[in-house]
């Protein structure tokens, strides 16, 4: 119950500011009679009157993950968002060696497996990508090897 | 004798050896696809997408890849719902309901078997219904103007939301996500930056290939860190494999059947592949009667479902290459390919680019034998595949998909957005959110609109011309009826949930 009418709330709260920010698009003198706004305004008018409908009837609850779960789920997203900004700077094989032990480690929780797998996915990865697909990947950072 | 002429023209573009090596690799890469738990047809051709994309491949070598790849994960997804009770995406849910008994009974080799040829019967019957359909369809479709393409985009959207949900609101709220996301960018008539917030990131619009992989792929990441990967290993004795002639003999009515339901469910737009199966195993379970013993591993249990699944997505392919209108997540998700591909479906690719539709049906029939052929003999190489454990595929999944997205733009931007798409994905899955309308709704949003604005135009602002023809006022009522009807016939037609042991 609870779950829903939060969703609810948030989807309503979204959806007015979506609808407010909808009325600042600015329109040029060349206009359609719709104009650029008519549609993401109907859009988030439909989406807040949903909103409405979970608050007023909401579903039974989901099983929700423990909070030692949600720390690990926590923990897997920090590491995609830092694995998204070092892919560049960082090279290929180093970042993805260690989210992928990372998330393997979240997944089951053996350190050595874990770690065997981060390496094993980044050299084949890189081997297959860059080889056998031919993108053009950096392994390395490039001021490390000049 | 047009569809002579034409089909010629397709076996002439499919069976050349370049396209027939693609076309046997595409299969090969999509059955162990969709028998790996965790990707079915629309994650494993989402990542898939950027990859080929990079390769290079001319349009329609890419197409014929990608699509040997859809029908290979389609026949793929039963191994993991015959083996480990795990359906790959939702229409192979109803694969499980008898197959996994029948597994469990020893009798593993036959389920896989059969459902291999309920597969081929079902995919067969739809791509030559879809030969047939296309292009009469196709004529029709000419007489869609703008106000009818926004009916029938209300239609998809509705009928999406009223049949494959459990809740109307909740479809209702994911097909506004996806519109909503979809109207972020550069606006295609006033060429004003609109909702974009002031970033110079989401000036372009939000790319759907980074929300479809993010949504379907990163997300399933974060179900297994929840299970912990449990329930990834084989429960069932799998031994030798026989052709279990006298089953595949008693239940060939069911699989004609189930053909035609599977293939009338897969043409209605935003119905697709789920109501194919549902319909198809519902049906057959009404004909056998209490006698019938569905559910606890009967033959015409499996080959129901499966040619019904099959022949629905086949039959996904009519509207979408008609209309450009998706049928189910998967078609979708080859939407998004074509839309990658620059090809614009619609009934004028069948004039003006006939040897990509045809060069596709061609490589849908190449593509059905070669699975069949590759299905039967060589399950058990399928089956090995399964023992991947879920610690080395989940994170390889994670790398292919950054590296997929990475490659398409170079910018970091675009990972952070499907890491986001991948926690909204989590999260709209817990709560019972359907994904599909939110990718539906990303890729069809801009067309919707432009329906609507060109339709006022014409009209000079005056909304009675939404309903002014005949075709538009027909689809707005089935978009009406196919949204409001599902609320009643709810318990009526209850979805079977899944057998837990």
């Amino acid at each position: 119950m609870a779950s829903d009418r939060i969703f609810g709330l948030v989807a309503l709260m979204v959806a007015l500011a979506y609808i407010a920010s909808a009325t600042q698009i600015q329109t040029s003198f060349l206009s359609d009679p719709v104009g650029p706004k008519a549609f993401p305004i109907l859009i988030g008018a439909v989406a807040a009157l949903c909103g409405l409908v979970l608050i007023v009837r909401p579903d039974p609850d989901p099983e929700w993950p423990d909070a030692r779960t949600w720390g690990s789920l926590l923990i897997a997203v920090v590491v995609l968002i830092g694995y998204a900004y070092s892919l560049k700077p960082m090279g290929f094989l180093v970042p993805t060696a260690i989210t992928a032990a990372i998330l393997s480690y979240q997944i089951s929780p053996r350190t050595l497996p874990a770690v065997l797998s981060g390496l094993g996915l980044s050299i084949g990865l890189f081997i297959l990508f860059k080889f056998a697909l031919g993108l053009g990947l950096v392994p390395f950072p490039k001021g490390l090897i000049g | 004798m047009d569809i002579i002429s034409n089909l010629a023209l397709g076996f002439s573009i499919a069976l050349s050896p370049y396209t027939l090596m693609l076309a046997v690799i595409g299969c090969f890469l999509g059955t162990i696809i969709g028998a790996l738990p965790g990707l079915g047809p629309s994650n494993g051709v989402a990542i898939l997408i950027p990859l080929t994309f990079t390769l290079g491949l001319d349009a329609t070598s890419a197409l014929v890849l990608m699509t040997s790849v859809y029908y290979g994960a389609m026949y793929g997804g039963r191994i993991s719902s015959i083996l480990l009770n795990i359906p790959g995406d939702e229409p192979a849910l109803m694969t499980t309901l008898d197959g996994y008994p029948m597994a469990k009974q020893g009798k593993a080799g036959d389920a896989l078997v059969l459902s291999g040829v309920a597969s081929f019967v079902g995919a067969l019957l739809a791509t030559l219904g879809l030969m047939l359909l296309a292009p009469l369809l196709a004529r029709v479709a000419y007489l869609f103007g703008p106000s009818e393409y926004f009916a029938l985009y209300l239609l998809a959207f509705s009928t999406l939301g009223g049949i494959a949900s459990n809740n109307q609101a909740k479809a209702a709220i994911a097909s506004c996500i996806g519109l909503g996301i979809a109207m972020v960018g550069v606006d295609n008539s006033s060429g004003l930056p609109r909702l974009t917030g002031g970033n110079l990131h989401l000036m372009d619009g939000i790319d759907f290939l980074v929300a479809i992989v993010g949504l379907f792929a990163i997300a399933e990441v974060f179900f297994f860190i929840e299970s912990h990967g449990k329930g990834s290993s084989i429960g069932v004795k799998f031994d030798k494999v026989t052709i279990p002639w006298k089953a595949i003999f008693e239940t060939k009515w069911t699989m004609l059947r189930s053909s035609l339901v599977g293939f009338i469910a897969g043409i209605l737009p935003g119905a697709g592949a789920s109501l194919g199966s549902f319909l198809a195993y519902t049906s057959e379970k009404a004909i056998a009667g209490k006698d019938g013993g569905f559910g606890t591993g009967v033959p015409k249990g499996i080959a129901a479902p499966e040619a019904g699944n099959n022949a629905a997505a086949g039959g996904a392919l009519v509207p979408m290459l008609t209309l450009g209108v998706p049928g189910s997540g998967t078609t979708a998700v080859l939407l998004a390919l074509l839309m990658t591909l620059n090809i614009t479906p619609g009934p004028t690719l069948f004039t003006d680019r006939p040897e990509v539709v045809w060069g596709l049906i061609a490589s849908l029939l190449i593509a059905n034998v070669v699975l069949l052929l590759m299905n039967v003999p060589m399950v058990k190489i399928f089956v090995r595949v399964l023992q991947v454990p879920a610690w080395v595929l989940l994170p390889g999944v994670t790398m292919i998909s950054f590296v997929g997205i990475y490659s398409l733009s170079g910018s970091y931007f675009d990972l952070l957005l499907m890491v986001g798409f991948g926690v909204l994905g989590y999260v709209l899955r817990k709560l019972d959110i359907p994904t599909v309308p939110v990718i539906m709704g990303i890729l069809l949003g801009g067309h919707m609109e432009d329906a609507l604005r060109r339709a006022m135009v014409i009209s000079d602002g005056d909304f009675v011309y939404l309903f002014s023809s005949p075709i538009s006022i027909g689809l707005w009522i089935a978009a009406v009826a196919g949204f409001v009807a599902p609320m009643f016939l709810r318990n009526v037609l209850r979805k079977p949930q899944r057998v837990t042991d």
